[in-house]
């Protein structure tokens, strides 16, 4: 089972693909090189040329250590924490003294001085790493996880049994089948928000919530589709898309009075997933309906729990349609 | 027996409609009714309701167009106002407007006994007074209304909030200035104010013009009046209205480009 609970030891490594933790190994390690050209030079303008030259020897084996983590990034995960930072460590090393017997010449720095400042630069990165991760540590983001879970509009429920009700006499076949969807979608809403779905299974729970809310609205919403080139075994927070619909539809097509288009589109573009919705933007000088940001806010939060800064959700309005983009990156997996 | 009670259904969803319909059947051994028309929102309702005879109207709060408490307040000015029962799925502020002032009202989905009582309550007490819905209406946050409301006598006229440039008090009416004309509506022009503070200013004891439609000051009175004033110009309007001067000061600030 794949869930943010996969990190079992307390001191695992971060995860090098994150674009997150790329970056702040850089901020940090250009960080480092900066201050030691601070405490280097006592004038300002040397001390800029110092951290100039510095990079030179500096900046070839930092990008060549991230490389090398991001290739090896699933192995030193399933590491435990002393081996993975050991690993690092000889990584660092190798690659340091590589960089000097190449480039030593041109910097000026003895090979012992070079090999201890990567080591002690290395060390400080972990042990920063080290904190960042304890700081969202997995028991604090379950705990937050938990208290995001995603919560459907009380409106809907009712409205969506007074619905059924009206069914029952007329048509009890399909007053069954609504009933087999809300009972789907309740199970989804209170399980275990902390484990990733398939996005096949999100499309399928999202299609139901459409039936029902079909029912209720009749000719007023008219979806449509594009799921032909959805990913459909990537992996995403459970309940990340119900919400986004249900969003299109509250504020986009139940204050209108006419037909309005809602559109779902799931793809795949490269190794990322991308997700569009769309609905008509409400006419200018609408009264505004409250809870808009809520939701976003909290799927916002939950997809940084899961993915760190690797994923993003836009909203914006283009020729009369309001827009959620949703970006995350493609993993592949059996939920 | 008596006639059987005119019952009108507002809902936007057709399935909440036919719900409320096979319960007013289920109810007939208790309390006979009639249909006396249906709508889908709320501008609906304002075109067929007042020629329905509806006596009592089952109102889902929640519709597009326009807000059942906004909706109320127009038709109690009414001559044959209905009694209304409000319905809702989930609206707890509005609950609380309910109960606090006395206004009866449903939650869906609704019982067949408690529509059964709710509609001979409603019969027996008629149609509930406008300053209670009003006050319901602050209270469920429900905002500003979008419309103005001119009861003829079988009919409502809508005039949008957005097209009134000024409204003054004369004697018991107050008359709506747009650019179309003139309209006389029965409420006081405090709880105008009130309720629309940040659409209309006061210039005068008796007058408020629409903020955005002032476009400038100008010198009124001098040597043949009494007293030399200012005069508010608004877009669209040849007409001056006077200013105040206790509200002068107020209204200079508004403009900082104000000439002299």
């Amino acid at each position: 089972m794949v869930s943010i609970r996969q990190n079992e030891y307390p001191n695992a490594l971060p995860d090098f693909r994150n674009l997150g933790v790329v970056a702040r190994i850089l901020l940090v390690a250009n960080l480092l090189a900066l201050a030691a050209a601070l405490v280097r030079e006592a004038e300002p303008g040397r001390v800029l040329e110092a951290f100039v030259q510095s990079t030179v020897l500096v900046e070839p084996p930092l990008l060549a250590t991230l490389v090398l983590l991001l290739a090896g990034a699933p192995l030193l995960r399933r590491l435990p924490w002393w081996r993975g930072c050991a690993l690092v460590l000889a990584l660092v090393l190798a690659l340091s003294a590589g960089a000097h017997a190449l480039l030593g010449a041109i910097a000026g720095v003895g090979l012992v001085r070079m090999l201890v400042l990567a080591a002690l630069a290395t060390a400080l990165v972990l042990a920063y790493l080290w904190l960042h991760q304890r700081a969202y540590s997995p028991a604090l983001a379950e705990a937050r996880l938990q208290a995001l879970q995603a919560r459907i509009r009380p409106h809907f429920l009712f409205n969506s049994l007074n619905a059924v009700l009206a069914l029952m006499r007329s048509d009890p076949k399909r007053a069954e089948r609504t009933l087999e969807d809300l009972a789907d979608l309740f199970r989804a809403l209170m399980s275990d928000g902390r484990n990733l779905v398939r996005v096949a299974d999100e499309i399928g729970l999202i299609e139901r919530y459409a039936a029902i809310e079909q029912l209720r609205l009749g000719e007023r919403l008219r979806m449509s589709w594009e799921l032909d080139e959805a990913p459909v075994d990537a992996l995403l927070p459970p309940l990340v898309l119900q919400p986004l619909l249900e969003n299109a539809i509250y504020h986009g097509v139940e204050p209108g009075t006419g037909t309005s288009d809602v559109l779902v589109r799931v793809e795949r573009r490269g190794n990322r997933v991308h997700v569009l919705v769309e609905n008509p933007a409400p006419p200018p000088g609408a009264p505004p309906r409250h809870g808009n940001h809520l939701a976003l806010d909290n799927i916002r939060e939950r997809l940084m729990l899961f993915f760190d800064a690797d994923a993003r959700l836009e909203t914006g309005e283009r020729d009369g349609r309001y827009r959620v983009e949703l970006e995350m990156p493609y993993r592949a997996g059996r939920a | 027996m008596s006639a059987p009670l005119r019952v009108f259904i507002a809902d936007d969803e057709a399935p909440a409609r036919e719900r409320m319909k096979s319960l007013l059947a289920d109810i007939r051994p208790s309390v006979a009714t009639s249909l006396a028309g249906e709508a889908a929102n709320g501008l609906e309702v304002i075109e067929r309701l007042p020629a329905s005879g509806a006596q009592v109207l089952l109102l889902d709060i929640q519709m597009p167009g326009m807000g059942g408490l906004e909706l109320a307040r127009h038709l109690a000015g009414l001559q044959s106002a209905p009694a209304i029962v409000f319905v809702t799925a989930h609206d707890r502020h509005a609950v609380e407007a309910f109960e606090l002032n006395a206004l009866d009202y449903l939650m869906k989905p609704v019982r067949a006994e408690r529509l059964a009582a709710a509609l001979k309550k409603a019969a027996a007490a008629g149609p509930a007074p406008r300053e209670r819905l009003e006050r319901a209406g602050e209270q469920a946050h429900a905002g500003a209304r979008e419309f103005f409301s001119v009861s003829e006598r079988n009919r409502i006229v809508l005039v949008p909030v957005g097209e009134v440039l000024y409204l003054k008090a004369e004697l018991k009416y107050v008359t709506l200035r747009t650019k179309a004309g003139e309209h006389l509506i029965e409420e006081p022009l405090v709880s105008i104010e009130r309720e629309f503070a940040e659409r209309f200013v006061r210039v005068h004891r008796n007058c408020l013009v629409a903020r955005g439609a002032i476009r400038g000051f100008e010198r009124g009175g001098g040597e043949t009046e009494e007293e030399p004033h200012w005069n508010v110009v608004l877009e669209g309007l040849s007409e001056r209205l006077p200013v105040s001067r206790r509200q002068w000061p107020a209204l200079r600030a508004l403009l900082p480009e104000a000439r002299e």
